[in-house]
């Protein structure tokens, strides 16, 4: 009965299964991820140019990419340009400021607590999560190097 | 009364028909392919309704309704409704059907569920049990997104592999046999597994399900790819199509020139930005019930098969690192009913 094991079909499906355009999506992301960033660097130099001092300009470029993004997010705009971008627009601050506003928009049908409360932090959850226990981990091993 | 032809597969010597069907689609089906076909378009992704989920239940109310409509029923005529969709505790179907007080069988076979009410139907019409019964099944693409992937909004890139689930829904009722397209036989298949865990590669993880299922048809009834206009799977997509008719022809079946796959029908790869192709209940139902029953009872199509394909996994067991078991139910689609008394398969 079995002429294919789950080991020769797996290849089969390897073989059958187009890869990533690497070609189309690397330089896309580099070209997207670039621009997004260097609108960044534009906020800051624009903010320091109206007075803003620069340990303020800095943060405040930070807070109108994530207004951008969640803004853009809201108008059905960022996941099309996702859909080109991708890691350029999943990498710098705004990815993670759609990565929140999605699902607060999606799940606000399930109501304001258990639904776009609970449920906002569904795909940055484990980044936040991660990113402050690593936080936690590199302020330890620099703790200890100071030490000696 | 019906016949065990083999292991695997029921003939059904009454060949109960199909007496009416109708399609809902929305705007993405609409700009397909066969978007012209579908009885019903909603441009408007939420129906009118305040979620995805009362939308894809509103969008089965009216495929009950519109094949109600097209036959001149009323709920009181049918004696049995059997539905499904992908939705958790098949929501869509229990609160889209809940007013028409038709008692109700809940299925859930995945996309394989258009497939599976049918031949339940058929089987019931062919005992004899009843005169009439619904078969409903529905999809969309909303409510499957947050329920199985992300939300609509997040940017992300799909797999080249990924298919989309199609927003669409499909009804049949099925009676006694009295006009085309006639149910002459069908294979209700296994659950097959075969170690598949891209939940991106659904075509992967279902095709050997279809290529067993069609497999056995074949040997119960001692026919083969030649004996058929069409043999249409439900949404294997390219990925799984191409898989497909490389399992059958290991098994020395040669389909390549009959087969055809619903999620390939229902959208324009080159256009419509599907990836590999459609996916859904409603990717089959939505096929069937637009363009493949209308072209069987103007006699356009004569001898088919029709195999639907599930993938039976939830988020839950894909988190949980599990395989995504596949399953294809197959129905024998006819211009012509089964010969009376002793009759083989065309």
């Amino acid at each position: 009965m079995e002429t294919v094991t789950n080991q020769s079909y797996n290849q089969m499906v390897k073989k059958a299964s187009p890869p990533s355009k690497s070609a189309r999506n690397i330089p896309m992301a580099f070209l997207v991820g670039g621009a997004i960033c260097t609108l960044g660097h534009a906020l800051i130099k624009f903010y320091m140019s109206m007075g803003v001092p620069e340990e303020t300009a800095f943060p405040a470029a930070s807070i109108t990419l994530v207004f951008l993004s969640a803004l853009f997010t809201g108008l059905n705009i960022y996941d099309k340009l996702a859909k080109w971008g991708g890691a350029g627009t999943l990498v710098p601050i705004t990815g993670f400021a759609n990565a929140i506003t999605a699902p607060a928009l999606e799940f606000k049908s399930e109501g304001y607590i258990m639904g776009l409360g609970a449920k906002m932090f569904l795909i940055a959850g484990p980044v936040i999560v991660y990113g402050i226990a690593a936080g936690v981990v590199y302020g330890v091993i620099l703790y200890l190097f100071q030490l000696y | 009364m019906s016949t065990n032809i083999g292991k695997y597969t029921l003939r059904l010597d009454k060949s109960p028909s199909i007496t009416g069907s109708a399609a809902i689609g929305g705007k993405k089906e609409a700009e397909g392919p066969i978007g012209k076909m579908f009885d019903i378009v909603n441009y408007d992704a939420l129906f009118g309704q305040k979620s995805w989920e009362l939308a894809e239940s509103e969008m089965q109310r009216q495929a009950a309704q519109k094949v109600m409509d097209k036959c001149s029923l009323s709920p009181g005529d049918i004696q049995y409704l059997f539905a499904g969709d992908l939705l958790n505790q098949i929501v869509a179907s229990h609160y889209g059907l809940r007013e028409l007080g038709i008692p109700f069988f809940g299925l859930y076979g995945a996309c394989s569920t258009m497939a599976e009410s049918l031949i339940l139907s058929s089987m019931m019409i062919e005992g004899g049990l009843a005169k009439k019964v619904m078969a409903i099944t529905s999809s969309h693409f909303c409510s499957a997104e947050r329920q199985f992937r992300f939300p609509l909004e997040y940017g992300g890139q799909r797999a080249p592999t990924a298919q989309w689930t199609a927003t669409a829904a499909g009804a049949c009722i099925i009676a006694e046999n009295s006009q085309p397209p006639y149910i002459k036989a069908v294979t209700v298949g296994c659950i097959e597994d075969k170690d598949i865990k891209d939940l991106n590669n659904m075509g992967a993880a279902m095709a050997p399900a279809a290529s067993t299922t069609i497999k056995r048809y074949f040997q119960d009834t001692l026919t083969g790819p030649d004996n058929f206009d069409l043999i249409l799977t439900g949404d294997l997509a390219q990925v799984g199509s191409d898989l497909l008719a490389e399992l059958l022809l290991r098994e020395g079946y040669d389909i390549k020139k009959k087969h055809a796959d619903c999620g390939l029908i229902l959208y324009d790869r080159a256009t419509q930005d599907v990836e590999a192709g459609g996916s859904g209940c409603g990717c089959a139902a939505g096929v069937l019930c637009s363009y493949i029953i209308p072209a069987i009872r103007e006699g356009k199509i004569k001898d088919m098969l029709f195999v639907a394909t599930g993938a039976l996994m939830s988020p839950i067991s894909v988190q949980q690192g599990q395989n995504i078991p596949g399953i294809a139910h197959l129905l024998h689609l006819s211009s012509t009913p089964n010969p009376i008394q002793q009759g083989g398969n065309a």
